[in-house]
Formats: structure tokens, C-alpha cells, sequence
């Protein structure tokens, strides 16, 4: 027996599901796109770092220090940490709702991968901060 | 989870292996790898603001047997989910979904990548060792 696809109802979401409001969570556009924009950011930045990391492969403590205290070098960094991270929390994030199904630990797993993040964000914000400042 | 009993998909165990599952498995490991190679570049930093004693430290480390081996597997991860990513917004866009193109692309990301860790590494070790 064929099912025709005018018989398929139109909404494929169980009722009960709906009623109890656990729908989808409406975020998935813009991480799907949040997603490709941190990448397309990365390809630029990410060969910036490795050309500048193979800048200082002999660099003395002094220049290393320096170099990354440069302007455009400073801000650069600080913007290759940030979208780093926003795209691993993206990644992981998916990574761990494909994997984990035990319901607490996919809970504390995404939200102990965002603080880590954020902490690492700010602790490398603020070490190019005082490296740039010469603080 | 789990609260019904469906059927279940065939798992990966019963496929033939064909490079693109390699590659859109290969995209994920490097993905996590690199994840926590984020950590390691932050130890860079924060040890470069740390003072010269710190920063020494971070090279012994990175510069260590360990440590280069760390070193290659994150450049290799680097390239190959940069190729790879790559490949998938040039899909994303809807291009490239032909079978013939698509096995050709997976190719393209695995031997351009590993082309490009070659490079850079050839680069460190003829400028005289990491680090």
C-alpha cells in the first residue's frame, strides 16, 4: 500500500510533544548559519596564525612578546580567539546531541563546554591585552 | 531517550568503506582535536604574558618529543578541516553533489591537506627544529 504525500500529515511533531512544549527549540537556523560564518572567518584568520606562528618559530622571548603586542597583530588575535572558540562550542555542541543521549549529562556537558569557552575567551582577551599594553 | 522501542539504522559497521565516510568522519575527529588545540594555543598566550620563565616552559613542552607529535597531528587537523570545511561550504552553496564530483572532492581535501602539513613541517624542521 503506497501513501501518497497529500495523506502525510502536514506537521510530523507528536501532539503530546507539542503540548508539553518541548518542540524544537527554534535555534537551528541560526546555528546552522552562526555555524558558516565563524568558518568562513577561520579560513582567513586560521592561515593568518599559521603564517604567524611560522613567523616565530625562532623568535627570542622579546620579539615573540612584540609581535603579538602590534596593533593589528592584537586585534587580529583577540578576534581568532573569539570566533576559535564560538566555532568549537558550535561543533561540540553538535557532536554531544548526536552522542550523548542520557538527558542530565548532554545538559551539563553543553553547558560545562560554555563556560569553558567563555573563560578561555576572556583569559586570552586579556593575555594579548597585557602582552599589547605591556601590562 | 530511548523510551520507545524503534528501529534502529544500520550502523557503520555494516557499510563497505567509501572515502566519503572517511572524510565526514575524519571532519568531526579533527573538529574535537582541534577543540582542544584552542587550549594549547591559549597556554601559548598566557604564558607569552606570563613572563620569559613561563614562556620558556611552553616551548620545552611544545618542543619535546610529545610535543612535536601533538604539534603535527593539530597542523594536519588544521589543514585537513580547513580543506575539508571548505569542500562543505562549497557544497552548502549546492555545488559539487554529483557522486563522480563528490568522491573527487573527499580525495582533494585528505591529499591537499596532508600536502600542506608536509609543507609547513618540511618549512620548521629545514629552519632548524620547532619551537
Amino acid at each position: 500500500m503506497s501513501t501518497n504525500a497529500k495523506d502525510l500529515p502536514k506537521d510530523l511533531q507528536n501532539p503530546l510533544k507539542r503540548a508539553r512544549g518541548l518542540g524544537s527549540a527554534q535555534f537551528g537556523v541560526s546555528h546552522w548559519w552562526t555555524q558558516r560564518v565563524t568558518a568562513v572567518g577561520l579560513i582567513l584568520l586560521g592561515l593568518w596564525f599559521v603564517i604567524l606562528v611560522l613567523g616565530l618559530l625562532h623568535a627570542d622571548y622579546a620579539t615573540a612578546r612584540a609581535t603579538v603586542a602590534k596593533p593589528w597583530n592584537a586585534v587580529l588575535l583577540v578576534a581568532f580567539i573569539v570566533t576559535a572558540f564560538w566555532h568549537a562550542v558550535l561543533g561540540l555542541q553538535v557532536v554531544i546531541e548526536d552522542y550523548v543521549h542520557t538527558r542530565w549529562k548532554e545538559i551539563f556537558l553543553m553547558v560545562a563546554i560554555k563556560f569553558l569557552a567563555v573563560l578561555s575567551v576572556l583569559a586570552g582577551a586579556l593575555a594579548v591585552l597585557r602582552i599589547a599594553l605591556g601590562a | 531517550m530511548a523510551q520507545t522501542q524503534r528501529p534502529l539504522s544500520p550502523h557503520l559497521q555494516i557499510y563497505k568503506w567509501q572515502v566519503q565516510m572517511v572524510t565526514s568522519i575524519l571532519h568531526r575527529a579533527t573538529g574535537i582535536a582541534l577543540a582542544v588545540g584552542t587550549l594549547m594555543v591559549l597556554w601559548g598566550l598566557l604564558s607569552l604574558a606570563a613572563g620569559e620563565d613561563a614562556f620558556n616552559q611552553f616551548k620545552v613542552c611544545t618542543g619535546s618529543p610529545l610535543g612535536m607529535i601533538l604539534m603535527i597531528g593539530w597542523t594536519w587537523s588544521l589543514f585537513y578541516h580547513l580543506c575539508n570545511g571548505i569542500r562543505h561550504l562549497v557544497q552548502d552553496a549546492g555545488a559539487g553533489y554529483a557522486i563522480a564530483q563528490f568522491v573527487r572532492s573527499s580525495w582533494l581535501s585528505i591529499i591537499v591537506s596532508i600536502v600542506l602539513t608536509l609543507l609547513v613541517w618540511a618549512y620548521v624542521l629545514t629552519a632548524g627544529g620547532a619551537a
